[in-house]
C-alpha cells in the first residue's frame, strides 16, 4: 500500500450508540479532520405516509404518534389541525388551551430526552439518568390522559379523546413546581462544565444565512440568531393568547443550542402555567355531527349519537376536495402536514414535512472541516429522531 | 466455555449446569441497540424509576461482540433487516433474543411494504413482549421470563449455527 494515501473512509452506524437510532453516516477523514460526512437514511423507513393514505382520517391518527416518538402529542396536534382546517371544524376554547398545555409538556419531554442523550454522547452519563427520571413526571400525565405512556393518540380530530382527567391539574402543577429546580441542577452540571464547554463551544457552527438556506427550523435555526417561531409567526391553537419569549442564540454552535433549549423549557413551563390558570370550562370535543365523534356519554343514551358514532367508526367522514397545509412548531422545528383530498373518506396523499429530516441535511455543513469526534456532538445537537427522518 | 465438547455423553452435569446458568442469569449483558419508539421504553427500564440493575442486567454493551442478549426494540424495516441479522450473527454464543413490542413481534400496526412482519423471520426469538410500546414493567417481566427459561439449559447442549440448542 502506498504511503501517499491520506483519506480514510469510515462507516458509522446504522448501529452506533451515538447516532440516536439507526442513522448511518459515511465519513471521509484526513487524519482526525472530517473531509466529508454523508448521512445515509432509510433504515427505519416505515411507510407511514403511504399507510395513512389507506386509512380513514381517524385511523390515520395513531400513525402520527409513531413518527416523532419523543413528541407524540405534537404530531397528533399537527395532523388534527390539518384535518380540522380541511373540514373547517372550529374546536371549543377548552380544547385549544388543553392542547397548548399538552404540546408544551411534549416539548419538555422531547427536550429532556435530547438533553440526556446529548450529554451522554459527550460523556456525562448521569445526565441521562436524571433526564429520564424527571421525564417520568410528564409520562405520568400522558398516562393519566391517554392511558398509555407514549403513544397516547390523545388529541383527536375535533377535540380530545376523553375529558382531561380529574388529577390533571395536580399532576401538571407538580411539574411546574419541580422541573425548574431540576433545570437548575442540570445547569450546575453542564453550563460551566469545562469538558462540556470544550466539546460544544464553536462546534457544529452554522451561520444564520446558511441556516435559512438549508431550510432549518426550530432550535437549529434560532440557535443561529434568527427569531422565527411558528407559535409567534403564525399562531395556531390559540398560541396568540399566551405570553412567552422566543429565545435565540448568537453564534449558532452546539453550546448556543444547548442554552437555547434549556431556556425553551423554562418558557414552556410559563406557557403551561398560563394554560392551567386560564383553562376555560366547556366541552372537550367540537359538536359537528357526522364528523366528530359524539361524547361517549351521549352514545350510551341517545339514539342519534349512537348512529353517528357507528357511522363515523365504520365509514369515517367525507372530506371536501382540496388540499391544506398546516405547520406547527414541534420541539424539533416546523412540523408540517400537507393533506390532499379527493373527496373520499380517506386522504389522497399525506405529506409530512419533518423537521428532523430537513435539519439533518445540514449535517455535512456542520461537520466538514471539524474533528471526527465532533460528528457525534453535531448529530446530538441537531436533535434528530429517526422515526421522523425516515417515516 | 470451550470445554463442553470434550465432555462425553455418559457424564451428566448437574451442579456445573446450575452454576453456569446462575451466572448467565445474573450477568446477562444486553446489547444496547434501539430501533424505534420501543427503544425509548427500553432506556426507561434502565432509568432510575424502573432500575433494571436490580436483575443484574444493566450493563448495556454498544458492541454485539460483548453482548449476550439482544433486545430487538422497535420496528425492523426491510433495509435494516440484513443489518439486524448480521449483528445477531456477530454475538458470541450462547445468545438470546427478546422481541420487544408489537412491531418486532409481528409488524404491529404497520402491515405494509416497508416493515418486516416479525423479526422471527430472520432471527430466532426466545421471548416476545407485547405492547406498543410495552411498559418497562412488561419488558422486565419478559427478561425475568427469559431468566426462567434459561434455567433449563445445559452447557452440554449442542448449538447449531443459529445459536439454538439443537436437542
Ligand atoms: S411496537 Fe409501537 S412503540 Fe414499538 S416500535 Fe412499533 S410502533 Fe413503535
Amino acid at each position: 500500500m502506498s504511503t501517499e494515501q491520506k483519506e480514510l473512509t469510515l462507516n458509522m452506524g446504522p448501529q452506533h450508540p451515538s447516532t440516536h437510532g439507526v442513522l448511518r453516516v459515511i465519513v471521509t477523514l484526513d487524519g482526525e479532520r472530517v473531509i466529508k460526512a454523508r448521512p445515509v437514511i432509510g433504515y427505519l423507513h416505515t411507510g407511514i405516509e403511504k399507510t395513512m393514505e389507506s386509512k380513514l382520517y381517524y385511523k390515520a391518527l395513531p400513525c402520527t404518534d409513531r413518527m416523532d416518538y419523543l413528541a407524540p402529542m405534537s404530531n397528533n396536534l399537527g395532523f388534527c389541525l390539518a384535518v380540522e382546517k380541511l373540514m373547517e371544524i372550529e374546536v371549543p376554547e377548552k380544547v385549544k388551551w388543553a392542547r397548548v398545555c399538552l404540546a408544551e409538556l411534549t416539548r419538555l419531554n422531547s427536550h429532556l430526552v435530547w438533553l440526556g442523550t446529548h450529554a451522554l454522547d459527550l460523556g456525562a452519563m448521569s445526565m441521562l439518568l436524571y433526564a429520564f427520571r424527571d421525564r417520568e413526571l410528564i409520562i405520568d400525565v400522558y398516562e393519566a390522559c391517554g392511558g398509555q405512556r407514549m403513544m397516547t393518540s390523545y388529541i383527536r380530530i375535533g377535540g380530545l379523546s376523553h375529558d382531561l382527567p380529574p388529577d390533571f391539574e395536580k399532576k401538571v402543577r407538580r411539574i411546574i413546581k419541580e422541573i425548574p429546580a431540576k433545570l437548575n441542577d442540570y445547569e450546575t452540571l453542564l453550563t460551566n462544565n469545562e469538558i462540556f464547554i470544550n466539546r460544544t463551544r464553536d462546534v457544529a457552527v452554522i451561520s444564520a444565512e446558511d441556516a435559512i438556506n438549508y431550510g432549518l427550523s426550530g432550535p437549529m435555526l434560532r440557535g443561529s440568531g434568527v427569531k422565527h417561531d411558528l407559535r409567534k409567526a403564525s399562531p395556531y391553537s390559540g398560541y396568540e393568547n399566551f405570553d412567552f419569549e422566543v429565545p435565540v442564540g448568537s453564534k449558532g454552535d452546539a453550546y448556543d443550542r444547548y442554552k437555547l433549549r434549556l431556556e425553551e423549557m423554562r418558557q414552556s413551563l410559563r406557557i403551561i402555567e398560563q394554560a392551567l390558570d386560564g383553562m376555560p370550562e366547556g366541552p372537550y370535543r367540537a359538536h359537528v355531527p357526522g364528523v366528530v365523534l359524539p361524547p361517549k356519554e351521549d352514545v350510551l343514551y341517545k339514539m342519534e349519537s349512537m348512529i353517528f358514532h357507528f357511522k363515523i367508526i365504520t365509514d369515517g367522514f367525507k372530506s371536501p376536495k382540496g388540499a391544506v397545509y398546516q405547520g406547527i412548531e414541534s420541539p424539533k422545528g416546523e412540523l408540517g402536514f400537507y393533506i390532499s383530498s379527493d373527496g373520499s373518506n380517506k386522504p389522497n396523499r399525506v405529506r409530512v414535512r419533518p423537521p428532523s429530516f430537513v435539519n439533518l441535511a445540514a449535517l455535512p455543513k456542520l461537520t466538514e472541516g471539524g474533528m471526527f469526534s465532533d460528528v457525534v456532538c453535531a448529530i446530538g445537537s441537531i436533535d434528530i429522531v429517526l422515526g421522523e427522518v425516515d417515516r | 466455555m470451550g470445554l463442553e465438547e470434550k465432555i462425553p455423553d455418559s457424564i451428566i452435569l448437574t451442579t456445573l449446569d446450575k452454576m453456569v446458568n446462575w451466572s448467565h442469569k445474573r450477568s446477562m449483558w444486553p446489547f444496547g441497540f434501539g430501533l424505534a419508539c420501543c427503544a425509548i421504553e427500553m432506556i426507561s427500564s434502565f432509568s432510575p424509576h424502573f432500575d433494571l440493575a436490580r436483575f443484574g442486567m444493566e450493563v448495556m454493551r454498544p458492541s454485539p461482540r460483548q453482548a449476550d442478549l439482544m433486545i430487538v426494540a422497535g420496528r425492523v424495516s426491510m433495509k435494516m433487516a440484513p443489518v439486524v441479522k448480521t449483528l445477531y450473527e456477530q454475538m458470541p454464543n450462547p445468545k438470546w433474543v427478546i422481541s420487544m413490542g408489537a412491531c418486532a413481534s409481528s409488524g404491529g400496526v404497520f402491515n405494509n411494504y416497508a416493515i418486516l412482519q416479525g423479526v422471527d423471520r430472520i432471527i430466532p426469538v426466545d421471548v416476545y413482549v407485547p405492547g406498543c410500546p410495552p411498559r418497562p414493567e412488561q419488558l422486565i417481566e419478559g427478561i425475568l421470563t427469559l431468566q426462567k427459561k434459561l434455567e433449563g439449559e445445559s452447557v452440554k447442549d449442542v448449538r447449531d449455527e443459529w445459536g439454538r440448542r439443537s436437542t
